[in-house]
């Protein structure tokens, strides 16, 4: 493994053990739909045009889904439960365990 | 999906705040009615005052056409009397949840929801709403009206329970009232009340706010306000890594207009009412997403690992045998009331209108090996209408149920004709979710709560002052905030237009401004030495876990007092916030604070224990005194240095139907 020195930050924790939010930059347009419709105003607007919006305050994540819900390019945005709230089901006829990815 | 997908995740580089900066900057708002709080009984208070052809300016510090605890959907449309299928009558289904709560819940404002709440739903369905099966999805269920196509559930025989598609209903709304030429202003919180001549205790003329996003200060003058605030939450938990999923309503309701109308001079009732609840927990799993048989899920089918169906049993304890009776009356009883045993949870309610449930040994049964853990909800054995009805129309509809869970989990392959999903509440035996610690508690999470004192025009103990939705004492539901909204709008735009726009108060406002800003002055004076408002909002809830927990007395409840004047003397008024949006944190714990005060001084009033109350004072330890079954108000008194108490009769509100004809 190659990393240069001057390629490590001091970067600070992650402020949650959750992600709430995810998108996907290929599809996202950048419209900040999402950041109008945020009930707890988590995200700040795309820095620039053809960007994503960004995150400040992923803590303060309701997991509404209203993001994902209002946002008009489906696949742009997903709702992403921390690992510890994910949940499981079992297939009746197989008795195969599945969850929450 | 997390290796393909990207997320910031708090990882900004720091960089110029987004957002025009106009601290200091006042702009002024005039009109005949103010309402603060754009959740649904905001947005209906703004419909209803409008429809008088009044001037009504809507305040909210999110975003309205989401914005509330029924802002991501509802799938239930509760207590709906008023339906030509309903078998029970408004007066006789209010005093039954009256009766169930034991004689704490508010009779005025559930009158209101029984008498009205379908009125209010066809009025929906004119804004675009769906609220009857126009698909025939359901076509032949038992739970369906075949001529009007309405849907029901919980009591399919008495039928005040309406299911509807809830999803969209906060962005019609709004929409009705853009139309309606209601002005929003949205991402501005509202922060106190305006009284005449600045003196508490007198009529409330008007609001100030400030802007979440431009730290703008705003004043609203008006005729008449409505406060549609919702309630107090984050008293008791509080983590600062995972708040969002640990509050059941959402983050922004704090109970600003609990602290806000208290500092004005408004009576409070039922604040000493809180319990243990795992509701607020961050360890909660995510709302309505796990398997059980209560609420949205009832009456979901439960199994043990081996695949053995766990019975339901009635009222009388008489096991049932078949499905179609989990969602019929016991013999003896006209209606029942939820089901799954969480009407009046965690107490059973009256036997008169308890609903069928899971059997209440199940603990003590799998304690001997005759279930065995884990249990799973079964939908896969369930009549074909029941499944697809839970999921799709109740997940799905519910408030938080669309994408964090019918889309999540359906990703993800979950099946509900082939998959078993998981239950996490029965891993102990109980019938909700996993216990918590004893201090773990709730104030406004969950249930029936404690608010505003309001009379038959749902105004305040201050003239001017009206209240709905889940503010006023002793209520909650969607349709409650729906029906009472609607219905306050208009009594308060009659009285808006008698009232000549009183004398502000120029230092009123300016005591007003010097508060909303002092965090950012305080980031200035002190930097990094400052305390942020996650440290005060988790100091605050310790405060509440080891004084005013349970049980209570008088020693730890002056203690708890002791610690929040110490705290409001050496900290809170040092906070620090460094953008608009930090600023509105900062001011929303220091209205937590308030709130707590609230509570501490409501707990010291009422020197009974109650069992409806979740209230359990060792220094009083006979359980429910008849001589205490009454409701202790509290309120500050105009120089707001100490409070008064006084007290009401359980039944204050007299005749149901003759004060509410009176008054549409």
């Amino acid at each position: 493994m190659q990393i240069k020195n001057s390629q490590v930050l001091r970067t600070p924790n992650s402020p949650t053990p959750g992600r709430p939010v995810l998108f996907n930059p290929d599809i996202c347009t950048g419209c900040n739909i999402c950041v109008h419709f945020c009930m707890e105003d988590i995200f700040l607007p795309a820095p620039k045009k053809g960007e994503v919006p960004q995150i400040l305050y992923p803590e303060e994540c309701w997991y509404c889904g209203n993001c994902v819900d209002d946002c008009p390019e489906p696949g742009a945005i997903a709702l992403n439960h921390p690992l510890m709230q994910r949940v499981r089901w079992k297939r009746k006829a197989t008795g195969e365990h599945f969850r929450v990815r | 999906m997390a290796d393909t997908l990207e997320t910031t995740n708090g990882a900004v580089d720091p960089g110029v705040w987004p957002y025009p900066i106009r601290y200091g900057q006042v702009k002024k708002f005039e009109s005949d009615v103010v309402i603060l709080g754009g959740g649904v009984a905001g947005v209906w208070s703004a419909i209803g005052a409008a429809r008088q052809g009044a001037k009504v300016i809507l305040v909210e510090k999110s975003v309205t056409a989401r914005s509330g605890a029924g802002g991501a959907g509802c799938d239930h449309w509760q207590w709906a009397a008023d339906n030509p299928c309903s078998s029970v009558r408004p007066e006789e289904l209010t005093q039954a949840l009256i009766d169930n709560q034991g004689g704490y819940r508010n009779g005025v404002s559930t009158y209101i929801q029984c008498a009205s709440a379908y009125r209010a739903l066809l009025e929906l369905e004119q804004m675009g709403g769906k609220v009857r099966d126009v698909d025939d999805e359901f076509k032949g269920a038992p739970f369906r009206d075949e001529a009007s196509k309405l849907l029901f559930a919980y009591d399919y025989d008495a039928r005040f329970v309406l299911r509807v598609w809830g999803n969209d209903y906060k962005p019609l709304l709004r929409r009705e009232c853009r139309r309606l030429g209601v002005s929003i202003v949205d991402r501005v919180a509202a922060t106190g009340l305006l009284t005449k001549d600045g003196q508490a205790g007198s009529q409330v003329i008007g609001a100030t706010g400030v802007n979440a996003r431009t730290g703008e200060f705003n004043l609203f003058k008006a005729g008449a306000v409505i406060n549609c605030m919702s309630r107090p939450q984050r008293n008791w938990t509080f983590s600062s890594e995972m708040r969002g999923i640990s509050t059941f309503r959402p983050p922004t309701n704090v109970g600003n207009g609990h602290a806000m109308a208290w500092r004005a001079g408004a009576e409070f009732t039922m604040m000493e009412k809180s319990m243990r609840s795992p509701f607020a927990s961050p360890y909660s799993y995510p709302s309505y997403g796990v398997g059980n048989a209560i609420n949205t899920w009832f009456a979901c089918n439960v199994v043990d690992t081996n695949g053995k169906e766990i019975p339901w049993v009635d009222a009388n304890g008489e096991v049932i045998t078949e499905f179609d009776k989990r969602h019929r009356p016991a013999r003896g009883q006209k209606f029942f009331i939820m089901g799954g045993g969480s009407s009046s949870h965690p107490h059973p309610g009256l036997k008169e209108h308890e609903g069928p449930k899971l059997i209440p040994d199940l603990a003590e049964r799998m304690q001997k090996g005759e279930f065995v853990p884990p249990f799973y909800a079964d939908l896969t054995s369930m009549p074909d209408h029941e499944r697809r009805v839970i999921w799709g129309l109740n997940v799905g509809e519910e408030g938080k149920t669309r994408i964090p869970i019918l889309q999540t989990y359906s990703e993800a392959g979950f099946d509900p004709e082939q998959d078993m999903l998981q239950t996490y509440d029965f891993l102990r035996g109980s019938g909700m979710r996993e216990p918590v610690t004893p201090q773990e508690r709730t104030f406004g999470e969950q249930g029936i709560c404690g608010g505003m004192v309001v009379d038959w025009d749902l105004m305040s103990t201050l003239p001017g002052l009206f209240g709905a939705g889940d503010l006023i004492y002793g209520s909650q539901d969607y349709s409650h905030a729906a029906a009472t909204g609607r219905y306050v709008g208009r009594r308060a735009a009659l009285f808006a237009v008698e009232q000549n726009n009183g004398h502000c108060s120029q230092e009123q406002i300016e005591a007003e401004i010097d508060r909303v800003y002092a965090p950012l002055g305080n980031a200035i004076e002190n930097g990094n030495a400052g305390m942020d408002w996650k440290e005060l909002n988790a100091a605050l809830c310790r405060v509440m876990q080891n004084y005013c927990s349970e049980p209570k007395n008088a020693e730890l409840l002056d203690l708890a007092e002791i610690w929040l004047d110490d705290i409001a003397e050496n900290e809170a008024h040092k906070m620090v916030a460094d953008n608009p949006h930090k600023l509105m944190r900062a001011l929303d714990v220091l209205d937590i604070m308030t709130c707590d005060r609230m509570i501490v001084h409501a707990c010291k009033a009422r020197k009974a224990s109650n069992t409806h109350l979740h209230f359990n004072r060792l220094d009083y330890p006979e359980m429910d005194p008849p001589e205490w079954h009454k409701w202790i108000t509290i309120r500050r008194d105009d120089e707001g240095t100490g409070t008064i108490v006084d007290d009401m009769p359980i039944a204050h509100w007299g005749d149901f139907e003759s004060n509410y004809q009176a008054r549409i």
